[in-house]
């Protein structure tokens, strides 16, 4: 197998060929910030908190669906990274109605973690307060829409681990949102097969087991990636 | 289909032509102001005046004055009417016999038509575009037949020779792109036609695909047999019905006149146009989304690489490009690319069609070689602005592009040239504003139409717009102090710089472009501060050049 080698924040890394700059940092002990890239499902790139500089390319690229090339130079702690790195997370607050406070997932919350570690400390920007719906009518699960930033893990997740496709995305823009099956209640779909898997998917406190209270809400990702490891390699880590 | 009866039915609809033509213009701008009725009339008028034997009225495609619509012209003579109501009709049939007419008279030489050079546009305007007979009597299909007399690589190279450049916006030279896709190992491969126009003030490509469907079917046949691929899809936004519906009819009579399909004269070569009308999502005017929209999937782009060229439609090699682009190809093919390249300037070659909107005299569609001015569009062929006032602003390439100040028209039109004063060519919207306009709302308008438009699959496109949006709304309500003219600035470098596509890395040029020329309209709405902030500490600059 192929391997090339590069340079990542000043630390020369190796990667096999086809690795994402992302992995290959992973790999090194070099943290990237994520929130759209989930272990065992392919990338969306969409919420641009991995983005980096490569030497030689114009635009910030996003490391999590970057190729590793031999000789490439990449920074993933600029300045101006770091700040548009708070600024996303800035975005993400205005947008959604995230009050840690009363969230099944405070303490346990990726968004929250990021906030922190990346020191955004305070919202510059007006919270948009959108008008979203809590969908409660799955047995066992439910969805507080006010707390989805439409990462599409759970999207992905169903579709690829799960195999049911339950989830997907309506509407554009602000209003888009996440939907089971043609647009009806969660308890309703057809196809949802109640695994969980989405639940376990989730980085925010939007998917969760029902009975939760605060903070009790509290996952287990890598079960999702050690499924498709699983499947493809058949071998079980138990 | 073979050269002998290409040539046969040429000839057979040129004897057929009568020797007096009038010709009114039947695409959606005139059809809107009645120009049905009007060509009605205009029918019944030759009829009842004895004169059907000389004399025939057609419908034809848009000769580009849409601000006169509806308009009729009557050949040889070339006299051309404006503002045609059907009481004009028999009018405008006497005049052929040297009676004089109410109707508006529109002055054929001056320089709205004169100064235009058209390769796309040539048979807008002349020819019936519901009758495929009508586009071969004009040279089509030549083109078609002339590529398949050589080898794909070759006509590869042609396109590459001519300099052309896609006419989507982004300019990317059409010929590497062909070159891409060709080299892509052989097996299926498709050719997708971007006919989803979404620019506020854009109508160039609709009115391409209804003047001269043919035009744009021959573009993708050439194309398709230069790349190596079988089958083609046409993607119409659903808002251009009369755009679909001449190309339904034209994919109709290339296949039944063995012109699509297979065998294409008596070549081993086959192709097969499929149309996919958008749904109204602006975003699917970017490749990948388009893609995804014409496989059933949500219209969201996905990072490139891998390029559609490596990977497309269903993961297959395919070739991307614009109505115009295509449309350009027949006329490259039948007349040489020295020819195509020796017209336009270094670097953009040919000629680009603008449509001309807002506060200017002769609204509608004009086609131009690169390297005219802007000062020559908007003044000579646009006449200035309607009423006599000045021309503050031109703002080129729709929500993606900028606006550029009065003083900067004396630019030539090329893709260099707008990027270098913070514009682009774009597809080839082209809205004139005059000192009434105020440039902090036309920047609202834009986010305004990015943040509806935005698909919401990236962060910073789906709130950054938004809050943008706010920004701008609070500044034109003279609410915002300058932390919050700062906090504009740092907002759109984030968007520009971190979007996923195109859609979002364009969307802060129209207000970043006009911080850039107007700042003084922007400062002039500040409020004072209500109380000290801390120093800023962050590292974005607050230039916006």
């Amino acid at each position: 197998m192929a391997v090339v080698t590069l340079t990542i924040d000043d630390k020369p890394v190796s990667a096999r060929a086809g690795e994402s700059v992302l992995a290959a940092a992973r790999e090194a002990g070099i943290r990237i910030p994520t929130l759209c890239h989930l272990d065992g499902v392919s990338e969306a790139a969409a919420c641009r908190l991995c983005l980096v500089q490569v030497e030689g390319r114009g635009r910030l690229q996003a490391a999590c669906v970057t190729e590793t090339a031999e000789g490439m130079i990449v920074r993933t702690q600029t300045d101006t990274l770091r700040e548009y790195r708070r600024m996303i997370l800035e975005l993400l607050f205005t947008e959604g109605n995230h009050v840690c406070a009363v969230c099944v997932a405070n303490g346990n919350c990726e968004l929250q973690s990021l906030a922190a570690e990346q020191g955004m400390d305070h919202v510059r920007y007006p919270y948009l307060n959108p008008a979203r719906t809590v969908d409660v009518s799955h047995k066992q699960y439910a969805i507080d829409h006010n707390r989805c930033i439409l990462c599409t893990r759970c999207v992905r997740t169903c579709d690829e681990i799960e195999g049911a496709h339950t989830w997907d995305v309506a509407g554009r823009g602000t209003l888009s949102h996440i939907v089971a099956d043609m647009g009806q209640p969660w308890g309703d779909s057809v196809t949802c097969t109640s695994c969980g898997k989405c639940v376990q998917a989730c980085p925010t406190g939007a998917l969760f087991r029902q009975g939760s209270t605060v903070a009790e809400m509290t996952r287990d990702r890598e079960k999702l990636a050690d499924l498709v490891t699983a499947r493809r390699d058949k071998k079980w880590t138990v | 289909m073979d050269h002998d009866e290409l040539q046969r039915i040429a000839s057979v609809e040129r004897a057929a032509a009568k020797p007096v033509e009038i010709r009114c213009c039947t695409s959606s701008g005139c059809r809107a102001s009645g120009s049905a009725e009007v060509l009605k009339q205009l029918r019944s008028a030759v009829q009842a005046k004895g004169l059907s034997d000389r004399v025939t009225a057609v419908g034809v495609g848009c000769p580009g004055l849409c601000s006169a619509g509806p308009v009729v012209s009557t050949h040889p003579d070339g006299a051309i009417f404006g503002k045609v109501t059907a009481d004009h009709a028999e009018g405008i049939v006497s005049t052929l016999s040297g009676e004089s007419t109410n109707a508006v008279r529109i002055d054929p030489n001056q320089p709205f038509f004169a100064k235009q050079f058209r390769i796309v546009r040539a048979t807008a305007g002349q020819i019936d575009p519901e009758r495929i007979e009508s586009y071969i009597a004009a040279d089509g299909y030549a083109g078609l037949y002339q590529a398949l007399q050589q080898r794909p690589d070759e006509i590869v190279a042609d396109v590459t020779a001519s300099g052309l450049r896609g006419r989507g916006g982004a300019g990317y030279p059409t010929g590497l792109k062909w070159a891409t896709v060709a080299k892509m190992p052989p097996g299926q491969k498709y050719v997708i036609c971007n006919g989803d126009e979404g620019d506020p003030g854009a109508f160039m490509d609709r009115s391409v695909m209804e003047d001269a469907p043919h035009q744009v079917l021959e573009g993708m046949a050439i194309a398709a047999y230069a790349v190596g691929a079988n089958q083609g899809y046409v993607y119409v936004r659903a808002e251009y019905p009369l755009a679909i519906e001449r190309l339904q009819a034209a994919i109709h009579q290339a296949t039944k006149a063995g012109l699509l399909g297979g065998n294409i004269f008596q070549t081993p070569f086959e192709f097969k146009v499929e149309i996919r009308i958008g749904a109204g999502a602006f975003v699917c005017g970017e490749e990948t989304a388009l893609i995804a929209s014409v496989q059933g999937l949500r219209g969201t782009p996905r990072p490139r690489p891998p390029y559609p060229a490596e990977s497309g439609l269903w993961d297959r090699p395919t070739l991307i490009n614009n109505v115009e682009t295509f449309a350009t190809i027949p006329a490259i093919l039948r007349n040489g690319s020295d020819w195509f390249a020796g017209i336009g300037t270094g670097t953009s070659k040919g000629t680009k069609i603008f449509s001309l909107t807002g506060k200017v005299k002769n609204a509608g569609l004009v086609e131009v070689p690169m390297g005219t001015t802007l000062r020559e569009v908007v003044e000579q062929l646009g006449g200035g602005t309607a009423d006599g006032r000045a021309v503050k602003a031109v703002q080129t390439g729709g929500p993606s592009g900028g606006c550029i100040p009065a003083d900067l028209l004396d630019t030539p039109i090329d893709y260099e040239s707008l990027g270098k004063i913070g514009s682009i060519m774009g597809s080839g919207g082209m809205i004139v504003m005059d000192d009434t306009d105020r440039m902090p709302e036309v920047a609202r308008f834009f986010m305004e139409f990015c943040a509806d438009e935005s698909c919401g699959k990236c962060v910073p496109c789906r709130v950054g717009t938004v809050q943008l949006h706010g920004l701008l709304t609070k500044l034109v309500e003279k609410r915002a102090t300058r932390h919050d003219l700062d906090l504009l600035i740092e907002l759109c470098h984030l968007v520009k710089d971190t979007s996923l596509c195109g859609l979002g890395q364009s969307a802060p040029n129209p207000v970043m472009s006009t911080l850039r020329y107007f700042a003084g309209e922007y400062e002039a709405l500040l409020q004072p501060e209500e109380f000290a902030r801390p120093p800023r500490r962050s590292t974005i600059p607050l230039t916006v050049v």
